[in-house]
């Protein structure tokens, strides 16, 4: 109970500096690879503290709440993973926050937020799967649910989730509105949707939707290394490394790829996660 | 218990005062009145049970004059049935009805002599069964009163007859009461059967070519199973002798090779009643019915005796070729039907899709059958059985208000009907959203699908359940969207209002108190059905529920609260400058202002029924009739 309670606390405390500090390495990688120095790396930083200062720009004022809303169930989701609690309960919770997100974008009846939002439903419908199919590799592979028992496991998960792990890695993509699958909301101000569903953010309302995203980040990060962690300690520091390496795979990804459409994304991401976590499923069966 | 007979009884005589009286405000009345004391019906008998240690009671062993006046009215139905399909030319359909029927006759008549048995049957699952009804059905007649009114003040083009839907209504809860309680199988086919052919004359009522072809669509269905039904009460009573429900469970569960081919076609007929695939059209179909009727008939009651029977029937299929048909049956309903309703605008019809595909997952978890999937599929039925009634009187409420019920049509709907937009809101959130007790349903039937290898349904949970958030979430974004259409004159009567706030009520009360309920209710339940109890939800999970209750409920309000305090800057939205203000009008390449509408995806062309429901059919046609086959075969 004291060891959740501890890990709840770091995660509350430090997963916004985690994840801000990850996007400025994010925004500096991106920037070296496209030859540009790019900014330091504590802009992100920078850029949350201005937006606090600024006047707040809405187009409907509840949209604050709903933000609000996002960022606390967003938050929520984090503490019951690091807390150690069901991670299918908490995918759960996750996607009730994003219902939130959607209302945020689309109260506003402004044509490219509400667009952004129509194609963040149906980024939501496409990672889903293989979000569930996880968790359901969790179970197959440590018969529980509980991350507080799958992390005490004597061999890492991945050992026997390769398929799984690779789906989720694919979706993280998706999740982290990455290139090629970041329709909903562009990282590039300048593209087809001008910022998609964060269009009628502003001010607190983008400075609360940004730190949501670096807690989701450190959330989602967290599920990955739970693939790799197992009761002996040395499997925690291989977990951080993989971690870091799947994060900059998926700025690779980024700056590698060029947005596809979405129903390709569909038909693409769901193929794969058939497939991977498919097999590796049937796989499971057999030798249980 | 007096009260058993008068609940199966008094509708009846309801129904036949409902019929007389002509005069709409003296009948509204005399509904209140019935409505009210069949609730209170319910409550006696659930306190009188309870206070007799709610232990599964037994009753009724003499009833040799009731067993005559229940094949008479199997008689009745018949020739009723075998009038009307003559009277519109479809007349192959009275063989579905004349055949069963008569060879019940002949079995109860000249049949074999059966052993004596107990004609009611009380335990929890039937006692659940009757507060759905009881409350439900109540309610639905409640708000009935006021929407029948709106209706045909709405719709010149129908004759009014009131008379004959009310006295419907009336006979379809005394029916549904009978089914519940029954432990006689020929009771049950003769109730079953009386429910089958309400559902058809409603579904009939407005006498337009489409509702008579649909509701003799819905009439062969049901009586498909009809003879599924009765095929498997002959068959078991001539092997067993005995016609007892109960009995045909326990020999079931034992292994007996007789009780297979029962247990196989009993489980086929209730499909047809739950609306699965291939025989998911009937329920679609049924959607031209005035509301009340899909709401109490074809959401929150009636398809439920079908699902009621698959759980009686659980622990007997359970691991055997008949639980992984009926398993499998559900889960792929789930999933195409989840599909389809994605490419739904029509708001009836995607609660009608919505209905069968998550009565497919009731039906798959009664398939599978280990405690864990029951202990889910009670939840589902209730949750399910609260929220679709209340979103269908809300949606029939919308449209006598609207003129529409196109999805599209209530853009921004909270600010033109904010009563009935609310209602809608909260319906909808209990249908897919943490922490109602959908989800945690949901959570349980994968765990316990994984849990006993079914992998197949597993797939179907995952990707159904991805693709139910999707088509909720873009219905409850459209409205909540702004709009500077006017308001809506809002004529919903109070008595609609009246039963959507208990309904609401009701479901915020069962979301909070689901986890006391668990333990309270469905454990002992689940005791009785599998003979050892267990936990299903582990305490730290209940714990974690707990907490997503608290904050569900308490984040939003206290957001809004410190929301209005913060000093916000409201600034039109962005629409590249040409904006005309008032963020749904824009200035067009002419200089003409032009009205900007957003519309959600559907991708019609792409899922829509019409491309998607004869392969589903099917292929869902192809795996009954083989699997039917390898019982029959694997019994004989």
């Amino acid at each position: 109970m004291r060891v959740s309670l501890l890990w709840i606390l770091c995660y509350l405390v430090l997963a916004p500096f985690l994840g801000g500090l990850l996007d400025g390495c994010d925004r500096k990688i991106s920037a070296r690879m496209q030859g540009r120095i790019g900014p330091p790396v504590l802009q992100p930083f920078y850029d949350v503290q201005k937006l606090f200062n600024k006047q707040t720009i809405a187009v409907r004022r509840v949209q604050a709440a709903f933000l609000l809303v996002y960022m606390i169930m967003m938050i929520f989701t984090g503490c019951m993973f690091y807390g150690g609690t069901d991670i299918l309960m908490c995918f759960f919770v996750l996607s009730t926050a994003a219902t939130f997100l959607y209302f945020a974008a689309v109260v506003t009846n402004s044509p490219y937020s509400t667009i952004g939002a129509s194609r963040e439903l149906i980024q939501m419908m496409t990672y889903e799967p293989a979000v569930l199919f996880a968790c359901v590799g969790f179970y197959l592979a440590n018969g529980t649910f509980t991350v507080g028992s799958i992390v005490q496991s004597d061999v890492s998960s991945i050992l026997y989730l390769p398929g799984f792990f690779f789906a989720f890695v694919f979706i993280l993509t998706i999740k982290m509105r990455k290139s090629p699958f970041d329709t909903s909301a562009s990282h590039h101000a300048h593209q087809e949707l001008v910022k998609g569903l964060t269009t009628e953010f502003g001010a607190k309302n983008l400075a609360f939707f940004t730190i949501t995203e670096w807690y989701e980040n450190i959330f989602l990060l967290g599920v990955v290394g739970l693939f790799i962690v197992n009761r002996h300690p040395v499997s925690w520091i291989i977990a951080v490394i993989v971690v870091l390496a799947v994060y900059f795979l998926e700025i690779l990804i980024d700056n590698t790829s060029a947005r596809v459409k979405q129903d390709t994304m569909l038909k693409l991401t769901w193929t794969v996660t058939l497939l991977s976590a498919g097999i590796n499923t049937l796989v499971l069966m057999l030798i249980r | 218990m007096a009260v058993i007979p008068f609940l199966i009884i008094f509708p009846f005589i309801a129904a036949v005062l409902m019929y007389i009286i002509r005069n709409n405000k003296a009948r509204g009345v005399v509904a209140y009145i019935s409505a009210a004391a069949i609730i209170i019906a319910v409550g006696v008998l659930v306190v009188q049970w309870l206070r007799a240690g709610a232990q599964p009671v037994e009753l009724y062993l003499e009833t040799e004059s009731e067993d005559h006046v229940i094949l008479a009215g199997e008689l009745v139905l018949m020739v009723l049935c075998t009038y009307l399909s003559f009277k519109y030319k479809k007349a192959w359909i009275s063989i579905l009805s004349i055949v069963p029927t008569l060879m019940l006759a002949y079995f109860e008549l000249w049949g074999p002599e059966m052993e004596p048995i107990h004609h009611v049957y009380l335990d929890h699952l039937s006692i659940l069964m009757c507060m759905i009804v009881g409350l439900i059905g109540g309610l639905i007649v409640i708000y009935a009163v006021g929407y029948m009114h709106g209706y045909h003040h709405h719709h010149t083009e129908y004759v009014d007859r009131r008379n004959y839907f009310f006295m419907l209504l009336f006979i379809f809860l005394g029916a549904m009461f009978g089914f519940v309680v029954s432990d006689s199988l020929l009771w049950i086919d003769f109730f079953w059967e009386t429910t089958s052919v309400c559902s058809f004359l409603l579904i009939g009522y407005t006498r337009t070519s489409e509702a008579i072809t649909n509701s003799f669509r819905a009439l062969w269905m049901n009586l498909l199973g009809g003879v599924f039904l009765a095929i498997g009460i002959i068959y078991f009573g001539y092997h067993a002798g005995t016609v007892s429900f109960q009995a045909l469970i326990a020999q079931g569960t034992a292994g007996e090779a007789f009780a297979l081919i029962p247990v196989a076609f009993i489980a086929f007929a209730a499909l047809t009643k739950a609306a699965q695939l291939p025989f998911a059209t009937w329920l679609l179909g049924a959607m031209v019915a005035p509301t009340p009727s899909s709401a109490l008939l074809h959401s929150a009651t009636m398809v439920k005796a079908g699902i009621y029977v698959l759980f009686r029937l659980s622990p007997a299929m359970s691991g055997r070729m008949s639980g992984n048909m009926v398993a499998f049956v559900g889960g792929f309903t789930f999933l195409m039907c989840s599909i389809m309703a994605v490419a739904q605008s029509d708001a009836k019809k995607v609660l009608a899709m919505s209905t069968i595909a998550n009565l497919g997952l009731m039906v798959a978890c009664a398939g599978v059958g280990t405690p864990e999937t029951i202990w889910a599929g009670v939840f589902l039925m209730v949750f399910h059985a609260v929220s679709k009634s209340m979103l269908f009187q809300d949606v029939g409420a919308t449209e006598n208000a609207l003129h529409s019920r196109d999805i599209e049509a209530m853009h921004g709907l909270i600010y033109r009907l904010p009563k009935l937009a609310a209602f809608m809101f909260i319906g909808i959130a209990g249908m897919f959203l943490a922490p109602f007790g959908m989800l945690i349903s949901k959570w349980a039937a994968l765990k316990a699908s994984v849990d006993e290898g079914n992998i197949m349904l597993a797939f179907f949970i995952i990707f159904g359940s991805a693709i139910t958030s999707l088509y909720w979430t873009k219905w409850m974004g459209k409205l909540i969207m702004q709009t500077n259409k006017p308001k809506v004159h809002d004529i919903t009567k109070p008595n609609e209002v009246f039963s959507l706030t208990v309904h609401a009520v009701l479901m915020i009360a069962l979301c909070v108190l689901f986890p006391l309920l668990s333990g309270w209710y469905v454990d002992p339940l689940l005791k009785e059905m599998f003979g050892k109890v267990q936990q299903t939800l582990p305490q730290a999970l209940l714990v974690t529920l707990i907490v997503v209750i608290v904050l569900v409920f308490l984040v939003p309000l206290v957001a809004f609260l410190f929301e209005s305090n913060v000093k916000t800057n409201v600034k039109p939205s962005y629409m590249n400058g040409v904006n005309t203000g008032d963020n749904v009008t824009f200035v067009d390449s002419f200089g003409e202002p032009k009205h900007l509408s957003l519309s959600n995806y559907y991708f019609a062309h792409k899922i829509g029924q019409r491309k998607l429901m004869k392969p589903s059919q099917l292929a869902a046609t192809v795996v009954i009739i083989v699997m039917i086959c390898m019982v029959i075969g694997g019994a004989l």
